[in-house]
């Protein structure tokens, strides 16, 4: 089993967000790459694009299979990371780094209380 | 909680660090550590091996063994001679295909059948409400294990590994079979296989399962080889356009309607389905198994089940699809009408909601070097 970062927040949907100033960074852990096996193309959206909690923002596809990407807050997009349109292998390699999808300046700051910190989305992968 | 069956291979394939799944019923290796990609590539470039041991094997023997597999197949399999792996389908009296599977002729008496796992029960049936006092049907499937050596280095290095056959595999024709003692191991070695590569299947006795595999892949590490998941044997097959059985063929499809009618000798004299693929053929195709590419641009892949659409109604549906290693873009299968089928034609396709263009084309979307 892999161990996740302790300093990110996370999603039942095995999304994982970091806090950067007014944003938080969004992307996919390790227990959804391994999941997936090898990613093949990653759409996501626009900057400026609005998102809503729980809704679809983007596709992830892999060599097996096409997966939804869920917002994890509801906000506008702030940054998109351009690299994975011709390198979406670095979400395998790096899913906390160079791995990383979208920026959300987040727009309904009660949402952020229903995140997972990294005991509770620990325990939930081990109850997959 | 059903178990799932395990092959002799089964340890190995831990040890490996493979990712095992539920396929069919088989806990089975999807991709080793490498992954898919990587998986894939060796099996282009270098060598791979495959475990696929939860296929089903059977001997046909008897005076009328002959006769009895001259009835099941579509293809002339009781005329080739022996030595020869032949491809055919078995089909339904209306045309549909039961399986399609690889006999290997060893005499008139004697034929050797290697069948899909899914179908296994399925075919064994088959061969046995069709078979008589004359033809004995044994099913060797739990007692048989098979490893497929597929890649533009599998040839040399299995010609080169110690045995009874050394130095003379590498001048077997395509499709023809021989039995041989391959790192101290009997086996049966055919030139065949189901990634558009050169290579051999192995067939052996579950106990000498785990000798043959760690040769072979001691063999293969220092060329580049990996073992290979059932992820990397799908995208392979369906790069070279192999059919696979349950997604592009079935009970409900005619080999003329996939394409298959090199399988289909309907001069060899009356086989179960020659009556309804004569009129089908008569009468003309309906609908047709094409392959179709999706130029990268599109940034799309269509899967499984996915509907070929015209008009905002769907006429047709994809069989396989996903995306390209060895080639660009995405590509796939799909049954159209036959007025979508001519290549070159463009299909649209309802990619989850998305309507993508595709591209009919004919062959395979990867052609290997000669």
């Amino acid at each position: 089993m892999s161990s996740f970062p302790t300093d990110l927040r996370y999603t039942a949907d095995h999304e994982w967000l970091r806090s950067q100033g007014s944003a938080w960074r969004v992307g996919i852990t390790q227990f959804a790459v391994d999941q997936l096996g090898d990613i093949t193309l990653v759409d996501l959206p626009g900057v400026g694009d609005l998102v809503t909690k729980g809704q679809r923002f983007g596709t992830i596809e892999s060599v097996k299979s096409v997966s939804d990407l869920y917002a994890p807050v509801s906000g506008r997009v702030v940054a998109v990371n351009a690299a994975l349109k011709d390198s979406p292998e670095s979400v395998n390699a790096a899913p906390y780094e160079a791995g990383w999808m979208i920026d959300i300046e987040p727009t309904e700051a009660a949402e952020a209380a229903e995140l997972m910190a990294h005991d509770a989305y620990t325990k939930h992968v081990a109850a997959q | 909680m059903d178990v799932l069956r395990k092959t002799p291979l089964h340890a190995v394939h831990g040890q490996l660090g493979a990712k095992l799944i539920d396929f069919g019923g088989w806990h089975m290796p999807v991709q080793y550590t490498a992954g898919t990609i990587k998986e894939h590539k060796a099996v282009r470039d270098a060598v791979g091996l495959f475990d696929v041991s939860h296929m089903g094997e059977a001997y046909l023997r008897g005076d009328k063994a002959r006769e009895i597999v001259g009835k099941l197949t579509t293809n002339a399999v009781e005329s080739a001679p022996v030595g020869k792996a032949v491809y055919t389908l078995l089909c339904r009296p209306n045309g549909g295909i039961v399986d399609d599977c690889i006999f290997y002729k060893r005499g008139d008496r004697e034929f050797f059948v290697i069948v899909n796992a899914s179908n296994q029960s399925k075919d064994l049936e088959w061969f046995r409400d069709h078979a008589n006092e004359h033809c004995n049907v044994e099913d060797v499937s739990d007692i048989t294990a098979l490893i497929a050596v597929q890649g533009p280095k599998a040839v040399a290095m299995l010609d080169g590994m110690p045995g009874d056959k050394t130095g003379t595999l590498a001048a077997m024709p395509s499709f023809t079979f021989t039995d041989a003692e391959i790192a101290g191991v009997k086996c049966v070695a055919a030139r065949t296989g189901y990634t558009g590569e050169d290579g051999f299947e192995l067939a052996c006795a579950n106990g000498d399962a785990v000798a043959l595999w760690s040769a072979l892949l001691e063999a293969a590490l220092p060329l580049g080889g990996l073992p290979i998941g059932l992820a990397a044997r799908d995208t392979l097959r369906l790069e070279s356009k192999l059919p696979l059985y349950g997604n592009d063929i079935d009970d409900d499809h005619t080999p003329l309607e996939a394409g298959l009618g090199w399988a289909v000798k309907l001069d060899k004299g009356d086989f179960l389905g020659r009556d309804a693929l004569v009129k089908q053929k008569a009468a003309g195709l309906e609908r047709q198994l094409v392959g179709f590419t999706i130029d990268p641009a599109a940034r799309a892949v269509a899967r499984h089940g996915y509907a070929v659409v015209q008009d905002g109604a769907t006429v047709g549906t994809v069989t396989s699809g996903g995306p390209g290693i060895s080639v660009a873009g995405a590509v796939g299968l799909a049954y159209v009408p036959v007025r979508l089928a001519a290549p070159g034609t463009q299909i649209s396709i309802d990619c989850r909601g998305k309507i993508v263009a595709a591209q009919v084309v004919s062959g395979k979307f990867y052609k290997r070097a000669k």
